[in-house]
């Protein structure tokens, strides 16, 4: 216990002195988001705009919020058109005392905000009213599935890329180097069991995996880029875990079978990025051809994408980890298993 | 258990690398407490031989024993009682010598206040929130030799500790190294510096083409060669002529600036010259390693 301790406060201090290995690891993920955030249009900290049909106290007192604009429709098709093309985030359609509230599915970025706006104005306008009950009711009801606003589809990806790219270069660059500069020979030559070295430097890896998860979506959530996390959110730490795991391991196959700090770096690189663009973690890949969806279903981050997704922004449940959460478990077994085939205590 | 039986007792092994014969049936004994050097040019199989012994390695055949053990297969009973250095980078990546120290302990379950003891005996006290990165080449090598003490084994192997040192810090290592057998460790070193093996070892064994060619005290080993000294006077005390004639004088050599003469009874060539008051800045030059691996390989150590 006291190897296993100490072994891994010594790589936490390590880890926490590479301030190059650091920036890579929490910024480089943000600096990602805000890149592909610009490039798919995300509207940063743009008012709110909200259809209106029809007029009441609500309307009015819509009208005096900060932050809305609002836009006058005749009747309520027109408007569902207008937000099913993303000219609004919400329409209010008042009929007498009873408001109707339709949305475009919870997965909009400026839904949350709109829906906010607009239950403040039913509040205000029912305590002017001042009757019990409340003078105006409000039915919402989202209109059909849309697609998602990029934020929420971006994300679940890039931080599903940021994990898995942190845990296999740490893994890799790690193991080269022990072995390397005989590390490894000194810890062969100890009279401590090789799983106190492994599972201290797994420890570190998914306490970062965490640690970046919380950092990268504390920033999504700000109002700037205005992700909306479901309620949810906390089953993507087993997730993480999982996705930590299956990339340790891939990034141990590749720290055994590389000899050089900087062919392992390639051979990285080579395994992260074109699976990253292929698993859709930075574009969607609805689009793409048949089969190239059928090599994407064979790769452990697309699951991975997937089952963030599921649970940090589509608000799914516990069954949404079955799948991703076995195919990251059985392909950890299988890579962790060619891993200590091909691992070798020295160069030779 | 074997507190009066040697400490290492190596029979007979070998090792093959396709053709390569790195190691040819090397046999020897170390006492506890020997400091005991296996010397010989790159590639004579030092290294290989030092790895089975210390269970790295499985030989093709022959036996090590460590303590009335045997280090392979992994031996964990046998592996708290052993101090490997290996080169001089191996630390873990961005920890203070202290950090180094107290970590590679822990590998042992030795308390951390017991692993940073070592820094002290290495001379490294004012390094210790330092980071190998930032070490001398020297001091590096030190932290190494502390990292291999930490968990204070019974034996300590070094491989090639001084090499790319410069004269000052292999020097400054010497002292560390003496102080270590002080501690009552015995010290298994490998070199190919047979000058600094000749001064530090009490045993050595001189290792060319995987084999053993020798095996005995430094001084032992000189004089059993029964080579020429060198007596070297100054040009112009004597004529080389004169020189011929003294007692035990065999080959006089005079290059311009000194008289060499070989001879083989230093004593009385020494005597006479100084009969003839020619002995000012008169210079002895005995037998060394280097002239005894010469003799054993019919080749100069230094290719």
């Amino acid at each position: 216990m006291r190897a296993f301790s100490s072994l891994s406060l010594a790589m936490f201090k390590a880890s926490y002195r590479d301030k190059a290995a650091l920036f890579f690891t929490f910024m480089f993920p943000l600096m990602f988001l805000i890149v592909f955030s610009l490039l798919s249009g995300v509207k940063l900290g743009s008012e709110v705009e909200i259809a209106v049909v029809g007029d009441s106290r609500v309307v009015a007192a819509l009208k005096n919020s900060e932050g809305v604009n609002l836009q006058e429709f005749k009747d309520s098709t027109t408007a569902i058109n207008s937000l099913r093309d993303g000219n609004v985030a919400a329409i209010v359609v008042s009929q007498g005392d009873s408001i109707d509230v339709r949305y475009a599915n919870g997965d909009r970025a400026e839904t949350g905000p709109a829906l906010a706006k607009i239950s403040d104005a039913v509040a205000s306008a029912n305590l002017g009213a001042g009757t019990t009950p409340p003078k105006f009711a409000v039915r919402q009801k989202p209109i059909e599935e849309t697609a998602f606003e990029p934020i929420q589809y971006l994300t679940p990806g890039i931080l599903s890329w940021g994990v898995s790219t942190a845990a296999v270069f740490s893994s890799a660059l790690t193991l080269v180097a022990w072995r390397r500069k005989q590390v490894l020979r000194r810890i062969q030559l100890a009279p401590i069991g090789r799983g106190s070295v492994l599972s201290s430097r797994l420890l570190l890896a998914i306490v970062i995996a965490l640690l970046q998860a919380a950092l990268f979506v504390a920033v999504a959530t700000l109002p700037v880029f205005g992700l909306q996390l479901s309620n949810q959110w906390w089953l993507a730490i087993p997730l993480l875990i999982l996705g930590t795991l299956a990339f340790f391991s891939v990034g141990m196959l590749l720290g055994a079978v590389c000899r050089t700090e900087d062919s392992v770096t390639g051979a990285a690189n080579l395994a992260v990025l074109p699976m990253a663009l292929l698993a859709g973690s930075f574009f969607p890949i609805d689009k793409a051809p048949d089969w190239v969806k059928l090599i994407t279903n064979a790769l452990p981050l697309r699951h991975m994408n997937e089952g963030m997704l599921d649970v940090l922004v589509r608000g799914k449940g516990l069954e949404a980890l079955i799948v991703p959460g076995s195919v990251l478990i059985g392909f950890t077994l299988v890579i962790s298993t060619l891993a200590a085939v091909f691992f070798r205590w020295e160069d030779k | 258990m074997t507190a009066d039986g040697p400490a290492i007792v190596v029979s007979d092994i070998r090792k093959s690398y396709g053709d390569l014969r790195a190691v040819d049936g090397v046999s020897f004994t170390v006492a506890e407490g020997e400091f005991f050097g296996l010397l010989g040019p790159n590639g004579a199989g030092k290294s290989t031989t030092l790895e089975i012994v210390e269970g790295l390695r499985k030989p093709d055949s022959g036996s090590v024993r460590i303590l009335g053990e045997s280090p392979w297969p992994r031996n964990p009973k046998l592996l708290p009682k052993l101090g490997v250095q290996l080169q001089a980078s191996s630390f873990f990546e961005r920890l203070t010598s202290k950090e180094q120290l107290q970590t590679f302990g822990s590998l042992y379950g030795v308390s951390r206040s017991a692993a940073v003891d070592m820094l002290e005996l290495v001379g490294l006290t004012d390094k210790a929130d330092v980071q190998d990165v930032d070490l001398s080449g020297g001091q590096r090598q030190r932290l190494s030799i502390a990292c291999a003490l930490a968990h204070d084994p019974e034996i300590v192997f070094l491989d090639e500790p001084t090499a790319a040192l410069d004269p000052q810090a292999r020097r400054n290592l010497w002292d560390v190294l003496r102080a270590i057998q002080a501690r009552g460790k015995t010290i298994v070193y490998t070199t190919h510096h047979l000058d600094e093996a000749e001064i530090l070892c009490d045993r050595v064994a001189i290792v060319d083409k995987g084999r053993i060619m020798a095996m005995g005290p430094p001084a032992w080993l000189v004089r059993k060669l029964d080579a020429q000294t060198q007596v070297i006077v100054e040009h112009g005390t004597v004529t080389a002529d004169v020189a011929r004639t003294l007692p035990g004088a065999d080959n006089v050599v005079d290059d311009g600036v000194s008289i060499i003469i070989a001879t083989n009874d230093a004593g009385l060539t020494i005597k006479a010259l100084g009969e003839l008051d020619a002995l000012n800045k008169a210079q002895v030059r005995t037998a060394t390693l280097e002239d005894v691996f010469l003799h054993l390989t019919g080749r100069a150590y230094r290719e």
